[in-house]
């Protein structure tokens, strides 16, 4: 059991990761990734329904009818949604505007149904609900990495916090930080996922090589 | 916000701010059904038909009986509930009245639920407070420029297979920076007219 769960936690976060080896679900939240703070509490609020969903398919997975189980699934994702997007709006309403309609499609996010049907509705809920949070784990690090480096190079900032003016300052370039408006943009997200992916290729790849 | 005509906002959803392009909406099923420029075409038809009906039938259910009764947090429920039962349906009425239609377009047609380019644009209706005219407007060109980048990324990935890439960037990584140059295509259109 306590193996098991071990190897669920090494799979969600690297070897068998969301985003760079299954390449699902970067539709709802890529969008976001040019603002740390949001993509922070996006991954919050994904692992948050990814968890309890989890939880509860495998709470119900006999009770739930094959035939109608997408259905089931769906519906419980949307209510765990729907309670994320009510606590966004009342907590930090100004992000939960930046945020948009991205909240709500957290729903259609591929990585939830995929755990759901091929995980949660075949294992116990204790060991459901962590695989859940891992997942959403290892899917937010990956964003949250993405992020930082576009804030960075895109506003100068981490965090909220302009760090490459003094930087600049203090290697003797007085007009500061020129911002990359591309990083801010579509096109720089699309560049950034690419690259991190190539490296982690890269990565897997070496490693292989080493094995054999 | 000053009033766009509808067919301004075909365009825009169409160009200026395509939907996957700028807002990263329908990228699952972009990164796995681009090899073949026929099967992506079938697809973005279906998504195009898929969006426009949705889009208007969201509108109609929202302003009619979600808003008059002050429910309108239940919206991600009845919106997705909508969508699947009206890719249901279609499904069956193809099926019946059009074999030839049915063989091209039937296996696409569950992999629309969820695709979130349909939801995304429910929402994005919603949020920007279109009328119902701009709605379906904006549904159709947001399902024509989708079917306009999937088809070009199936041309392009056509010709791939045969191009040397560094082994660690097949696959994904590759139509990712391909999309993204795309991207910086399309960002160029974005003078033209603004829709948030």
């Amino acid at each position: 059991m306590k193996s098991k769960a071990i190897d669920i936690i090494k799979e969600d976060l690297w070897k068998n990761n969301p985003v760079t080896v299954q390449i699902l679900g970067i539709c709802s939240t890529l969008a976001v990734t040019n603002i740390f703070l949001n993509t922070l509490l996006m991954g919050l609020g994904l692992t948050f329904v990814m968890a309890f969903s989890a939880l509860t398919i495998s709470l119900l997975r006999y009770v739930i009818p094959q035939r109608v189980r997408m259905m089931v699934q769906v519906l419980v994702i949307s209510s765990f949604v729907i309670i994320v997007d009510l606590s966004l709006k009342t907590t930090v309403s100004h992000i939960s505007r930046a945020l948009g309609p991205y909240v709500g499609l957290i729903i259609t996010n591929c990585i939830i149904m995929g755990r759901l049907e091929a995980f949660a509705s075949s294992n116990k809920p204790g060991i459901a609900f962590l695989d859940g949070i891992m997942s959403g784990i290892g899917y937010s690090w990956i964003l949250l990495v993405i992020a930082f480096f576009r804030e960075l190079l895109g506003f100068g900032t981490v965090v909220g916090i302009q760090v490459m003016d003094p930087l600049m300052q203090t290697i003797g370039v007085t007009e500061g930080w020129t911002s990359w408006a591309f990083m801010i943009m579509a096109p720089g997200g699309f560049f950034m996922l690419a690259l991190f992916i190539w490296v982690s290729n890269s990565m897997a790849m070496g490693h292989r090589n080493m094995e054999n | 916000m000053e009033y766009l005509s509808p067919i301004t906002i075909f365009f825009a959803a169409i160009f200026t701010s395509n939907i996957l392009l700028t807002y990263f909406l329908g990228m699952c099923s972009f990164l796995s059904v681009s090899k073949q420029i026929k099967t992506a075409f079938g697809l973005g038809l279906a998504v195009t038909f898929v969006l426009t009906i949705t889009s208007a039938l969201n509108y109609i259910i929202y302003y009619t009986l979600l808003q008059p009764f002050g429910i309108e947090y239940l919206r991600y429920i009845v919106f997705i509930v909508l969508v699947a039962a009206v890719v249901q349906l279609l499904e069956m009425f193809i099926q019946r009245f059009s074999e030839v239609l049915y063989i091209n377009l039937g296996i696409f047609l569950p992999l629309i639920t969820v695709n979130c380019a349909i939801l995304g644009v429910s929402l994005f209706m919603i949020i920007r407070e279109y009328t119902f005219l701009q709605s379906v407007f904006f549904g159709a060109g947001s399902g024509l420029g989708w079917l306009l980048v999937i088809v070009a990324m199936a041309g392009i990935r056509e010709r791939l297979n045969e191009q040397k890439i560094p082994p660690a960037l097949r696959g994904a990584g590759i139509v990712l920076i391909i999309s993204g140059i795309m991207a910086m295509g399309f960002v160029g259109f974005s003078g033209i007219v603004q829709i948030q």
